[in-house]
């Protein structure tokens, strides 16, 4: 038997190998390169070590600021409605006296947009709600709701709720099935119990649904806030590339990361916004985390 | 019982205008793609138009010849085709290989590896992309196919989820019988163990497949040369080039690279969203 063991290192070592060289080694090559002012010539091993340097830019950068304020702009609005759509239909669904159906049908049309390539869904949008030619503009003008068309991309508020929106409808349908099959998952008795009570709906959510999805709500709102706070791919296109749409309102923390690495070749700056994001973002997850926890009766 | 049937009938509504909402970017995505420019200048109609073949023969022609960056959709298609049908086997089946090392050895470490790899699991993705970048510099690796298709043999949550599904299923006495026929480890691996294991390597290849076709960033990075794009970034890119004047070109570009994965979703729906389910609940 012990001899045998010796098989596991030889199972596990590919993963190991790769693991080191593509997972662990880039993370502290960032870290060390954090600490330099490399620009990205030669290698950031020969850059000047400047210690905390970016990292005091970093904390007095107002562009920072401003794209860590966009990204909980664009992101809070999302969340919000994502879960709120998400519980609506997954309590429609799952209410044992209206008995809907048809529910794996809706499930896949709210799903799908979840699996689209998103570079072809920022483009997508980026046509629809085009000024002069959009499709969308097009419809409410034919439909009488305005009377000219509205420059949807071209001002921050909406430009930032365009992407609010879209998040939205890309996001809303996952969320939805993990409601639902949390839902799902809680005993009958529960609901039977409440509905004997004489329990209206409200009372039945609010008393009883909410508070056993409790678990399944902070998976949800963990998950959505690590995947929000490094939102690029949406903003990036739409913006044309990274312009960062109408007064930067589009710039995110990652597009900037990408802005600062890639178009000015700060490396070690950016290097230094990538660690910054990552503490943000453990910094939030244990908030929401101890936060949702601690109103636990 | 009838104020009931009055409740249904509105949520009813409501779901059905919310299906509407979902599915109306990909229906003006479609018809546009049929219509002329001149016809979507001029607003937007559910009605179909006459000038696919046309829009088609535009994209193709502006993507291959005129300005010769963009080297055609179906280019693009079999960029990425490679790149996710490579990383899926890679993924599929180290993945296997390293649960089963955790799941049935015991060795010095093991514990400490294994949570190692569950820390990775909760890093964000972009915190390495600089030194990921650097690192394919110095290796010489950056404009190929390596940085987007060699890291898949480490995919934490796919090993994760694998050890799990072997915990779960697998009993230990089954290796042992294996054992005193007397096959050699890597044979039982690869003739008992693998064939086992097809239905969670199934799922998880679904995810890492669509995962892999949609990858945005990571290809924009490490990948220069046009003619090796894959689909999204090729999409990104067309917004500069002479496709874009064409509006109804566009939009059937746009409509190409999303069709294999709504095709996809189509037979495998029901096993996707039923995998989502059984994940977050478990988790």
């Amino acid at each position: 038997m012990n001899s045998k063991n010796k098989y596991g290192y030889l199972f596990i070592s590919p993963f190991f190998i790769v693991f080191s060289i593509f997972g662990v080694y880039p993370i502290l090559l960032s870290l060390y390169m954090s600490f330099t002012d490399y620009k990205g010539i030669g290698s950031p091993y020969s850059a000047n070590w400047v210690g905390l340097q970016q990292y005091a830019r970093l904390i007095k950068d107002a562009y920072f600021l401003q794209a860590f304020i966009n990204t909980w702009k664009i992101w809070g609005v999302n969340i919000i409605l994502q879960l709120a759509l998400a519980l609506i239909l997954a309590v429609i669904f799952s209410d044992m006296r209206l008995k809907l159906k048809g529910v794996s049908l809706f499930r896949a049309i709210f799903y799908l947009p979840n699996l689209m390539t998103v570079s072809s869904v920022a483009l997508l949008f980026l046509y629809i709600l085009d000024w002069h030619h959009g499709a969308l503009n097009g419809l409410l003008l034919r439909a009488g709701l305005i009377s000219k068309p509205v420059n949807w991309l071209g001002q921050p508020h909406t430009a930032q709720l365009a992407v609010s929106l879209i998040q939205t409808w890309l996001w809303f349908g996952h969320t939805f099935i993990i409601i639902f099959a949390g839902i799902e998952g809680i005993s009958k008795d529960y609901f039977e119990a409440a509905m004997i009570d004489g329990a209206n709906r409200v009372q039945t959510f609010f008393k009883v649904t909410l508070p056993l999805l409790k678990p399944i709500m902070i998976y949800v709102v963990i998950t959505s806030l690590i995947g929000g706070l490094q939102l690029f791919e949406i903003p990036f296109l739409i913006s044309q590339n990274g312009l960062g749409g109408p007064e930067g309102s589009l710039v995110t923390m990652v597009l900037y990361l990408f802005n600062q690495a890639f178009k000015y070749r700060n490396f070690g700056y950016a290097a230094a916004v990538a660690y910054g994001l990552f503490l943000i973002i453990l910094v939030f997850s244990v908030i929401v985390f101890k936060g949702m926890f601690k109103e636990e009766v | 019982m009838n104020k009931r049937n009055f409740i249904r009938g509105i949520l009813y509504a409501f779901l059905t205008l919310l299906a509407i909402t979902c599915l109306i970017p990909f229906a003006m995505m479609i018809i546009n793609s049929t219509r002329s420019n001149t016809e979507i200048v001029r607003g937007f109609s559910i009605i179909p138009g006459k000038s696919l073949i046309e829009n088609y023969k535009n994209m193709m022609y502006h993507m291959d010849v005129s300005d010769g960056v963009f080297k055609g959709i179906w280019l693009g298609y079999k960029n990425s085709f490679i790149i996710a049908v490579s990383v899926t086997v890679l993924s599929g089946y180290f993945s296997a290989l390293t649960a089963y090392g955790f799941f049935a050895y015991e060795f010095k470490g093991k514990k400490v590896l294994f949570i190692l790899i569950l820390l990775m699991m909760m890093v964000p993705s972009q915190l390495g992309l600089l030194g990921f970048f650097e690192l394919n510099k110095a290796l010489k690796t950056l404009d190929t196919y390596i940085p987007l298709i060699i890291p898949s043999i480490a995919t934490p949550f796919t090993v994760f989820f694998m050890r799990q599904y072997l915990v779960s299923t697998m009993h230990p006495a089954l290796i042992e019988a294996a054992r005193i026929d007397g096959a050699g480890e890597i044979a039982i691996f690869h003739k008992i163990i693998l064939p086992i294991m097809m239905p969670a390597i199934a799922t998880m290849s679904i995810f890492t497949f669509i995962g892999a076709w949609n990858n945005y960033l990571v290809p924009l990075v490490v990948i220069f040369s046009p003619e090796k794009y894959p689909l999204p970034v090729l999409m990104g890119y067309l917004k500069g080039g002479k496709v874009a004047e064409n509006l109804g070109s566009m939009y059937l570009a746009i409509s190409m690279s999303v069709a294999p994965i709504i095709i996809a979703f189509m037979f495998l729906s029901k096993y996707i969203i039923s995998s989502i389910s059984a994940g977050s609940v478990k988790e």
